[in-house]
């Protein structure tokens, strides 16, 4: 799915642009567990959160994840929006609730991780 | 190489107005001046044509070839009026160059007069001062991706420059605690120097979210902060994160997944879930947590490059 197509099924607006709406998204992913983004973010996916401090943009950063997307229109504080310009992140805000956000982007096409298979049994 | 060159010519044509390109210290005619004297302008400024202006307005250009046929037929001294050609191509400064380079293409013009929104002569443009100007902005673009291509390529053949025993090349980053605003800067940059070093992407990404795990564990966890030094080797890389903090009373309990004593704030910013140091195992192939209570902690992290070991001779294979 184009980043195009998920700004359209989304009514999203773009606050910091890097990759052009044409880059092609192979999957979502939402959490607020930054945690969890790192454990299980996948290269290339958008991260939907509630979150907005300037931690999201270098999970995103760290974990290889170009899109963030802000759920019911949570503003994210000017920090948040300058690491984007830094490091290259493109940050979209939706006025749908991560529920509702993720539901939309799923049933328009773009898949998930799937069943998480923990390779390493301990947790 | 090739294709992106194309592109960035392509996108500077549909981009640029003719106006910056232009030249403006125009050659002009008068259309009552003798050829002969047209002749001698011509050949005195070395150009091949130029337009003939009279009263501001462009009524013809006269070239060179103009100029010969008239040498041949005797007529140098007629005014430049009877042998000029009346029918002039004319490009606005407002255009862009696509425009101009369709003109001069397609009929084989040599040069373009340039002219504003009332048909005045404010420029000219022909092959030459186009292409002088895309290769200047060519240049400058091409400057900087190359100033880039060489800093990533002395870096990712620092193993084959350098020569000892077993070289290698160690960055320190300090840390501060509770600095938020700053958490991850060590990492990040860790991750853009390995990069420029010629590390594997995949690789990359592994020690991308470990240091960034175990950065975090410094800011959150320690009171005084600590530091994080990557020991990069041909073959290898080992990241330890040192700090003289509090130390962990049971270094077993930790390592539990789950397991986390960080505080509330923390968790509102979606850290401290106990997933760290799991996280850290997982993505490095040694991970080896040292500490005591008052004695500070000490993380070390390994990751082997395997098939993809640093340097030029490993990357291309050439040389074995």
């Amino acid at each position: 799915m184009k980043l195009r197509d998920i700004l359209e099924t989304l009514s999203a607006r773009v606050l910091v642009d890097h990759q052009g709406m044409d880059e092609e998204i192979p999957m979502g992913g939402a959490a607020d567990l930054m945690s969890d983004v790192l454990a299980f973010g996948s290269e290339g996916m958008v991260l939907m959160t509630g979150l907005t401090n300037p931690q999201v943009v270098r999970t995103a950063e760290m974990a290889g994840i170009n899109v963030v997307i802000f759920v019911r229109d949570k503003t994210p504080p000017p920090e948040t929006l300058e690491l984007a310009e830094d490091s290259g992140i493109t940050l979209l805000i939706t006025g749908y609730t991560m529920y509702e956000a993720c539901g939309r982007l799923y049933k328009a096409g773009l898949p998930g991780l799937g069943l998480v298979k923990i390779e390493n049994n301990t947790w | 190489m090739q294709v992106e060159g194309i592109t960035k010519v392509q996108e500077l044509i549909y981009s640029t107005k003719v106006e910056t390109v232009m030249a403006t210290d125009v050659v002009i005619l008068d259309p009552d001046m003798p050829l002969e004297e047209a002749k001698t302008i011509l050949k005195s400024k070395r150009i091949s044509g130029a337009p003939v202006v009279e009263g501001g307005n462009i009524v013809g250009m006269l070239s060179m070839s103009d100029v010969l046929a008239a040498l041949e037929n005797g007529k140098l001294n007629e005014p430049v009026r009877e042998t000029m050609t009346s029918q002039v191509k004319t490009v606005s400064k407002d255009s862009y160059l696509i425009e101009a380079v369709n003109q001069l293409g397609s009929r084989g013009f040599g040069r373009l007069p340039v002219v504003d929104e009332r048909g005045k002569l404010v420029g000219i443009v022909t092959p030459g001062t186009m292409m002088r100007s895309l290769l200047h902005e060519m240049d400058a673009s091409f400057q900087q991706k190359e100033a880039e291509k060489l800093q990533a390529y002395r870096a990712s053949h620092i193993f084959d420059d350098i020569i000892s025993d077993a070289t290698s090349l160690v960055l320190r980053f300090m840390v501060d605690d509770r600095d938020f605003s700053n958490a991850g800067k060590a990492s990040s940059t860790i991750k853009k120097s390995l990069q420029r070093l010629g590390v594997a992407p995949a690789i990359i990404r592994r020690v991308s979210v470990a240091v960034y795990e175990a950065e975090m564990n410094l800011v959150i966890h320690t009171d005084v902060g600590g530091e994080i030094i990557v020991d990069v080797r041909r073959d290898r890389l080992k990241i330890s994160a040192v700090d003289h903090g509090p130390g962990i009373e049971n270094v077993q309990k930790v390592l539990q997944p789950g397991y986390s004593t960080a505080p509330q704030w923390i968790r509102d910013m979606g850290f401290g879930a106990g997933m760290g140091l799991a996280n850290i195992k997982r993505c490095s192939d040694i991970m080896t947590l040292m500490s005591e209570p008052g004695g500070g902690t000490r993380l070390e992290i390994l990751f082997r490059f395997g098939q993809h070991e640093l340097g030029g001779r490993a990357a291309t294979g050439k040389r074995s």
